[in-house]
């Protein structure tokens, strides 16, 4: 519990929590005080001495001094002063110097209107500028395809290199030159290697670091329709705000989440919002008329016509769903075709180690720990998983982590957790103990003790890790030297961890490793130690699939081998991506149609006889279950044309129309959501994780749109002259327009952060009971898998053989790409520019054997085809291993696994 | 233009690493050493750096323009530095300075066109008992007056 404190804050009285600072404090009880260097999630330095406060000695002390509110523990008794004309005066004055080399470009800047430095600036009530010199300038670089850097605006605050060297470990951006020349920038134009770069947009708190996809399309940030999203593109599920104007979708924000994303995004979710406009976007039905050989476009009310029409003269119908599907999307199709016909398009390979994952969770009595929570944690192993490249922003907490046990140190010395600077000069390079154990060499190698091998291997260190824990784990044998050292000083940290963390997932195709990652748990349980246990998941409702449960794509090729189906309905998903092209062929050329909902072109819906444009994640409402297992409703954004739908509304449009009337009651969200808890009762209480659609405050729905939304009036005006009636939204209490209620609404329904004098991300501080803390009301979401405390699961025993290179043949292990690997992401402009050529990765000696180096291309029988491959060198890579890239566009789709031999060399 | 360490440099710059902890750190007497090989220091002087510490050239940049005491243009042969800080000011250093000037014919910040000279002014150096001052290179030369400097001056020519 923490200590109370009583201060008193301009006369009056507050009691709050003593291990804050000042700043934080008052920014807690919603009080203003200006600030800029000062971040809630990178803690104090004194840098800018924007928050000065007077503070009083005692009763009689009517002087006072001035002292930096971030600077100030909170102690009981306290007496400050924020509304001091001294203490003003001098705010106003340190931005008046802030100010003397900014451009005053507000009318042309990007972050005009969003701009932190304007609020604090027209808070602190400076005005007038006193400065008569030239003011200094900057050459921008090129930062990459994301961000814009415009250097003369800076207010050196210093919170762009604390947010990427400190906090995500990036080390290619830098500070250069001394007084009033230093410069923020690479030492050379060029792509900001870190992950997590485009925090910067939100971290600058004013227009250095803008959003260069934003700036592609540009529009004022007060004129976005914007709605609570979640990420579609890794299982992490992280909070987003995602806006849209003039049909198009601008851009990607952070929505704060206490337990899940906090403050930050990957640039992955941040900036592959972009294949929502894509040209390859499905905007119309298609449908291929009797006699004709292509499709043609049709209008909605045909459109539904024919399908039902097939449906109704079809013998059989196949539904295939998808993991990037809501819930009620497909559980909607499930509805159509019956479970009994209802496939999930991904192979049997990934389904059963999703399932297994999450039985292992549901089943145990080992917690799965939120996003937030990893950042906690003391000690991490992760067996098997690149989490930079598989889940971003787990591998972003894992480098909050590394800090946990170093920041202890500073307790002696009595030095508060939130004076970061002081800590980290007390710290220097020391790190916590994190263990990463994969095929090839990861960019959290830097922050970790490392082991590399193949995923059997990795699964044999596991076992010796639980066998070292608990004598009663099934060991691995044959153990080499360096696994035995290994295994003994993981199991070392682990056992004298506060709160331990086990990181594994299905990545590498490997059973072995969830298991050995299951049994390192079990083993500390046994051993009477707290443990947490986190598994990561590929899509965004990956974890929603598997917990609605079915059966995979292998039993769907199985089903049609047996009996003949007629007409196949595939749900927003690429069969093309999940199996090899034959495969998946076969499995196409026995149905006579092929009907696909989707929202962009691929493989498949070349395929299709018929296909129906449905809304993506920003025309949709629905429900995601993320990796933790926690189900996140996101909502429509926007309405972009009418035949644009929500799966599960056209699903069950045609279901109703082709006769299965009792569907017509479905008319709002809530109602699929509410059928689908009655058929899965284990999804209960996920149609309360939002208010329902008849919500409202006061009479009043929640606007999308900020009161200083303009040109409703004229932006139709090519069109008509009458105000045209907004789009109504039956799924949400939310409205398509800037009428409704002002106020702060329920936390799972912020589609903007705003608050009076607050119009930049920094906002949110006005939304929370404390700052960093959870929202007011809760953060959104609701947890499905929680631990049986009592379940004394067994031992997983499949310890698999030590790997053995074979002659002439080399094992293939998935390898991850953060930019290439996501299927949507790829089509934004943005993150295509940085997504790898495919290649091969091998290990050094392989390489020298071969006598190739990174300029080679190698001759790969890989099944049955020939592929013919550039060779990238992976330092960590052992020999007898290749790594192949997965679902990279131009990789083809193998199953592992699977070895190849390399059938010839250009040099 | 390529720069190389030389071979004694090289192994100038060897000691100097085990006076330290890690790399990183011995970075300013390396640059220092850069500075005396080359004369000032260049991008590629800096690449270079960074590639014999192994560090990032990124963190080179960074430490090379926050010290005013590496050069990052061209100095002359004999770099003047006066010093016009508080106890210098009071004992004549902005009369030395301008002085030096009207000698030399360049402006603060400048060298002169054959290469010879250079002048910077500089915060305090150290030397107040013996104001005013300036360094020529690592020599001080103090309690200067106006006929003491022009001295000086000649003598380097």
């Amino acid at each position: 519990m923490a200590k109370m404190a009583k201060i008193i804050i301009d006369g009056k009285t507050y009691e709050v929590d003593s291990s804050k600072n000042l700043l934080e404090t008052i920014l807690s009880l919603k009080l203003n005080l200006q600030y800029f260097c000062w971040h809630p999630a990178m803690g104090s330095v004194g840098a800018c001495r924007q928050c000065a406060v007077k503070k009083y000695r005692d009763e009689n002390d009517k002087a006072g001094k001035l002292f930096m509110a971030c600077m100030e523990p909170v102690v009981d008794g306290m007496r400050v002063s924020i509304e001091d004309p001294e203490a003003k005066e001098f705010r106003a004055g340190v931005i008046e110097w802030l100010m003397t080399n900014h451009p005053h470009d507000c009318p042309v800047c990007d972050e005009g209107g969003e701009c932190h430095l304007q609020d604090m600036t027209l808070m602190s009530g400076h005005n007038y500028r006193r400065f008569r010199y030239k003011k200094r300038t900057y050459r921008n670089q090129y930062l990459g395809p994301f961000l814009h850097h415009e250097m003369n605006r800076c207010i050196q605050c210093y919170r762009c290199v604390r947010f990427y060297r400190d906090y995500a470990g990036g080390d290619d951006l830098n500070v250069f030159g001394v007084h009033s020349s230093v410069y923020f920038g690479r030492h050379e134009d060029g792509v900001l290697e870190n992950e997590f770069a485009g925090n910067l947009v939100e971290v600058c708190p004013t227009g250095v670091f803008t959003d260069n996809t934003l700036f592609q399309h540009y529009t004022r940030k007060w004129d976005l329709t914007s709605a609570p999203s979640v990420c579609v593109h890794c299982g992490v599920g992280c909070n987003t705000l995602a806006g849209e104007r003039y049909g198009k979708l601008r851009r990607i924000l952070t929505r704060y989440n206490g337990q899940v994303n906090g403050y930050f995004l990957c640039d992955r979710g941040r900036f592959g919002y972009e294949f929502v406009n894509s040209e390859k976007r499905i905007r119309k039905p298609m449908l291929r008329l009797s006699g004709e050989n292509r499709l043609s476009e049709a209008d909605e009310e045909t459109a539904i016509t024919e399908i039902s029409a097939i449906i109704k003269s079809s013998r059989k119908v196949m539904g295939i769903g998808s993991p990037r599907a809501s819930l009620e999307a497909n559980f909607t199709l499930r509805s159509l075709v019956s479970e009994r016909n209802f496939y999930w398009g991904v192979p049997e390979q990934e389904f059963s180690l999703l399932t297994k994952e999450m039985n292992i969770l549901r089943q145990g009595s080992i917690r799965t720990p939120s996003l937030r929570e990893i950042e906690k944690c003391d000690v991490v192993v992760i067996l098997g998983e690149d989490l930079t490249n598989t889940a971003p922003m787990i591998a972003l907490a894992v480098r909050q982590s590394v800090r946990q046990v170093p920041v202890q140190s500073a307790t002696p010395y009595k030095i508060p957790h939130w004076q970061d600077a002081a800590v980290r000069e007390l710290v220097q390079d020391e790190k916590g103990p994190v263990f990463v154990a994969t095929p090839y060499a990861t960019k959290l190698d830097s922050v970790a003790r490392t082991f590399r091998g193949s995923a059997d291997e990795i699964a044999r260190l596991g076992y010796a890790i639980a066998g070292a824990i608990s004598s009663d784990a099934p060991k691995a044998d044959n153990l080499n030297e360096e696994v035995c050292v290994l295994s003994e000083s993981i199991s070392k940290a682990l056992n004298k961890a506060e709160r331990p963390l086990i990181i594994a997932g299905q990545s590498l195709k490997s059973e072995a490793i969830v298991n050995a990652a299951a049994n390192i748990a079990y083993a500390m349980r046994k051993a009477g130690k707290n443990v947490e246990l986190c598994y990561t998941v590929p899509e965004c409702n990956s974890m929603g699939m598997v917990m609605m449960g079915g059966k995979a794509l292998d039993q769907a090729f199985h089903a049609v081998e047996k009996e003949a189906m007629d007409t196949l309905i595939i749900m927003e998903n690429d069969l093309f991506r999940r199996d090899e092209k034959q495969a998946v062929d076969r499995f196409l050329k026995r149905f006579k149609n092929i009907i696909v909902l989707d929202y962009i072109e691929n493989a498949t819906t070349e395929r299709a006889t018929a296909i129906i444009p449905v809304g993506s994640f920003a025309e949709s409402d629905g429900t995601f279950v993320n990796n933790e297992g926690r189900a996140q409703r996101f909502y429509q954004v926007f309405v972009p044309n009418k035949e644009i739908k929500e799966s599960w509304r056209w699903v069950r449009n045609i279901m109703v129309t082709s006769g299965m009337k009792e569907f017509s009651r479905w008319k709002n969200l809530l109602d699929y959501t509410q059928a689908l808890i009655k058929e899965m009762p284990y999804f209960t209480g996920i149609d309360t994780i939002t208010p329902p659609p008849g919500f409202r405050i006061a009479g009043r729905k929640i606007p999308r749109e900020p009161y200083r939304y303009s040109g409703r009036t004229a932006m139709h005006a090519d069109k008509t002259v009458h105000e045209p009636k907004p789009p109504e939204d039956v799924d949400s209490p939310m409205s398509f327009t800037m009428e409704g209620y002002r106020g702060q609404p329920p936390s799972s329904l912020i589609p903007f952060f705003w608050s009076p004098g607050w119009n930049s991300a920094q906002a949110i501080n006005k939304y929370q009971i404390e700052v960093g803390g959870p929202l007011h009301g809760g953060d959104p979401g609701k947890r499905l898998i929680e631990p049986l405390p009592n379940a004394k699961p067994s031992y997983f025993t499949d310890v698999p053989k030590a790997f053995a290179p074979r002659e002439g043949e080399w094992m293939l292990v998935p390898v991850y790409h953060i930019f290439g690997s996501d299927e949507l992401s790829v089509h934004s402009p943005g993150v295509r520019e940085l997504v790898p050529k495919p290649y091969i990765m091998l290990s050094p000696d392989d390489a020298a054997r071969l006598q190739v180096t990174s300029d080679s291309e190698l001759e790969l029988g890989i099944g049955g085809q020939v592929e013919r491959l550039p060779v990238k060198i992976n330092l960590g890579l052992r020999p007898g291993l290749a790594g192949y890239p997965v679902t990279l566009p131009g990789m083809s789709v193998v199953r592992f696994p699977v070895s190849v031999k390399i059938s010839g060399v250009k040099k | 233009m390529d720069f190389k360490f030389t071979e004694e440099n090289l192994s100038r710059i060897e000691s100097v690493r085990k006076k330290y902890p890690d790399s990183k750190a011995a970075l300013m007497p390396v640059l220092y050493i850069a500075q005396e090989q080359n004369g000032y220091i260049t991008r590629e002087v800096m690449d270079e750096v960074a590639l014999v510490l192994g560090i990032k050239a990124v963190d080179v940049l960074g430490v090379a323009t926050f010290y005013t005491m590496y050069h990052t243009s061209p100095v002359g042969k004999y770099h003047l530095q006066v010093c016009t800080n508080v106890s210098c000011m009071l004992k004549g250093g902005y009369e030395m300075l301008e002085e030096t000037v009207k000698k030399l014919g360049i402006g603060v910040n400048e060298v002169t066109p054959d290469g010879k000279f250079s002048i910077e002014e500089v915060e305090c150096m150290g030397s107040c008992g013996t104001a005013p001052m300036m360094a020529v290179n690592n020599d001080y030369f103090e309690n200067l007056t106006k006929e003491k400097l022009n001295e000086i001056l000649d003598s380097l020519k």
